[in-house]
């Protein structure tokens, strides 16, 4: 069965289809990324599959069950867990606590235990900070665990929400512009990282902007320009191809061409 | 030394404060003064957990407020259920009554669920002052006697009625302090937290947005529900006005004032908003203005509020 469908999934905005009729699929341990010049629609794709936009057409279907239009929340209950290209970080907390929120669905019980302290409600907080701490080290940043996360430098927070984000321990994970305003060194940790989580078997779905580290660690490459998908293959077979070449360069007959 | 908890640390803050400030009491009627801080401070608690913790804001919570008091008048008088179980009905009234209200209009936001929690303050105001025949209408009515002062005379521990209030007042207050520090430091309170961070990336760590913002509208009105029977039980009387808009606002601003992020923050603006009006009563007709006045320039130059501001300064500018 195929962890992830994405088939003919479409929306509009005011009369603009913004994405259209794109279909494409992601298996177990796999890195898929989505590229495309800016405006092609990525993000407004990784928001419908992640449930914050409700789809026009087609379907999502994860782990065999359709979940188009799914609320976030129950999404996350079913394996898939997302990043975001504008940092959504819980400022005024620290960044251990912002970590510990990624096991939430493992650590939520009931209220009164936790209005009153309970020991079962002590445990689940203690389960979880202690695998909140074990992913900070993972991502380096353990030595900050206490800082307010609000004053972090911004490769640090990409880091920060990566972690939580693999806290949940997801099946599927959607990264938007995990290296964005990154430094070199940065894009290679996160590089790493990436390759290291789909080696334990989750499967990335990859929006990023640095060529060279999607061609380096993507199996799979989807490609958008105004919202259509214009060609898909492994990377060698994508960066030969005319209507790709033709998109990033604004050529307007080689648009057409596979169009 | 083993370092102190910012929990531990607040509730001994708190305990030492309650504790010790009567012996500074020039006399008795500060007694009062001391338990009205309490019962506003229990009352903000319940606003720092909303409005602190799950960053949602409320314009009607002492529509809570007039329900815990109207039902320790009530409750006696009709149901015969002694005062101290009225209080626990008052609470359980206003629990189910912030889940029905709040259900439909937590789905709003900023300025919109202001207006829409304004409304039902005012409504439950309205009927407070209209149904004549059973609240007594503007007049007020009468409350009964706890009876825990005459108990403790006859296990031998005799206290005046203020010092009664006063240490009674004090100990809800720990109690509520204490469970809202419990709550701060548990997953759920992590989770509203993190919705007030962030809503979208708390529903993608699977946050159920909407049931945790109700379970803390809940939670506040069950705070300000036993702030209002504790008024009541208190005064022997209780009027509209413990319901009244003005009320409402009183516990957002100190919450504010104070810092609404932080227990003893939202506790410290309760007192400074009670004692100031009390200490401005030299400036007679200006009293207003001065109280309007130090409210906007605390806004403007402490904006995370007085307690959190100055702590701040305390520290040094190390951090």
């Amino acid at each position: 069965m195929t962890l992830l469908s994405v088939e003919g999934l479409g929306i509009t905005f005011g009369g603009l289809k913004a994405v259209n009729d794109v279909s494409f699929k992601v298996e177990p341990g796999e890195i898929v990324s989505v590229i495309g010049p800016n405006g092609a629609g990525k993000t407004t794709l990784f928001n419908m599959i992640s449930g914050i936009y409700q789809p026009g057409a087609g379907r999502v279907v994860l782990k065999g069950e359709d979940v188009t239009g799914m609320r976030p929340d129950l999404l996350a209950r079913r394996g898939m867990s997302r990043t975001f290209q504008n940092l959504q970080i819980f400022q005024a907390m620290t960044v251990l606590e912002n970590a510990i929120s990624g096991f939430h669905l493992r650590e939520k019980g009931p209220v009164l235990a936790d209005l009153l302290n309970l020991p079962a409600s002590r445990r689940r907080s203690r389960e979880a900070r202690e695998g909140a701490l074990a992913l900070l080290a993972r991502v380096g940043l353990d030595r900050a665990a206490d800082r307010e996360a609000g004053n972090l430098s911004y490769g640090s927070l990409k880091r920060l929400e990566i972690a939580r984000a693999l806290a949940m321990n997801p099946a599927v994970l959607l990264l938007d512009e995990p290296a964005a305003g990154c430094n070199a060194v940065e894009t290679e940790e996160i590089d790493h990282l990436i390759a290291e989580v789909a080696a334990s078997g989750t499967a990335i779905l990859l929006v990023e902007h640095d060529m060279k580290m999607v061609m380096r660690i993507s199996n799979h490459i989807v490609v958008l320009d105004h919202g259509e998908k214009i060609a898909e293959g492994a990377p060698a077979e994508v960066s030969r191809n005319p209507a790709v070449i033709a998109a990033y360069l604004g050529t307007e007959e080689g648009a057409d061409a596979d169009g | 030394m083993p370092k102190l908890s910012a929990k531990s640390a607040t509730l001994l803050v708190l305990a030492a404060l309650i504790a010790v400030t009567p012996f500074f009491f020039p006399s008795g009627y500060y007694y009062r003064v001391g338990a009205l801080i309490f019962v506003n401070g229990l009352a903000v608690t319940g606003i720092v957990i909303l409005t602190g913790y799950a960053g949602q804001i409320s314009l009607g919570h002492a529509g809570f407020a007039g329900i815990g008091g109207y039902a320790c008048a009530l409750a006696p008088t009709h149901l015969g259920l002694h005062p101290s179980l009225a209080v626990v009905l008052g609470a359980a009234i206003s629990a189910v009554l912030a889940w029905l209200v709040g259900r439909p209009i937590l789905r709003l936001k900023g300025y919109y669920l202001a207006v829409a929690t304004l409304g039902f303050g005012i409504l439950v105001a309205m009927v407070l002052n209209n149904e004549r025949a059973l609240t007594g209408g503007p007049d007020g009515i009468a409350v009964p006697d706890l009876g825990l002062r005459g108990l403790l005379k006859d296990w031998g521990l005799e206290l005046t009625n203020g010092q009664f209030w006063y240490f009674f007042c004090g100990l809800v207050l720990l109690a509520g302090a204490w469970i809202a520090l419990n709550l701060h430091q548990s997953p759920t309170g992590r989770a509203l937290r993190a919705l007030h961070g962030s809503e979208i990336a708390a529903r993608t760590v699977g946050v159920d947005v909407a049931r945790l913002k109700l379970q803390a509208f809940v939670i506040s009105a069950v705070y300000a529900s036993v702030a209002g029977s504790l008024v009541a039980l208190q005064n022997k009387f209780i009027t509209p006005d413990v319901a009244g808009f003005m009320h409402s606002i009183e516990m957002v601003t100190m919450a504010v004032l104070g810092g609404a992020g932080s227990v003893l923050g939202a506790i410290f603006g309760a007192g400074v908003l009670t004692l100031l009006p009390q200490a401005l009563t030299v400036l007679a007709e200006y009293e207003q203005l001065v109280l309007g006045l130090v409210m906007m320039l605390v806004m403007i130059f402490l904006r995370d509020g007085l307690l959190p501001s100055i702590l701040r300064k305390l520290r040094g500018t190390g951090e």
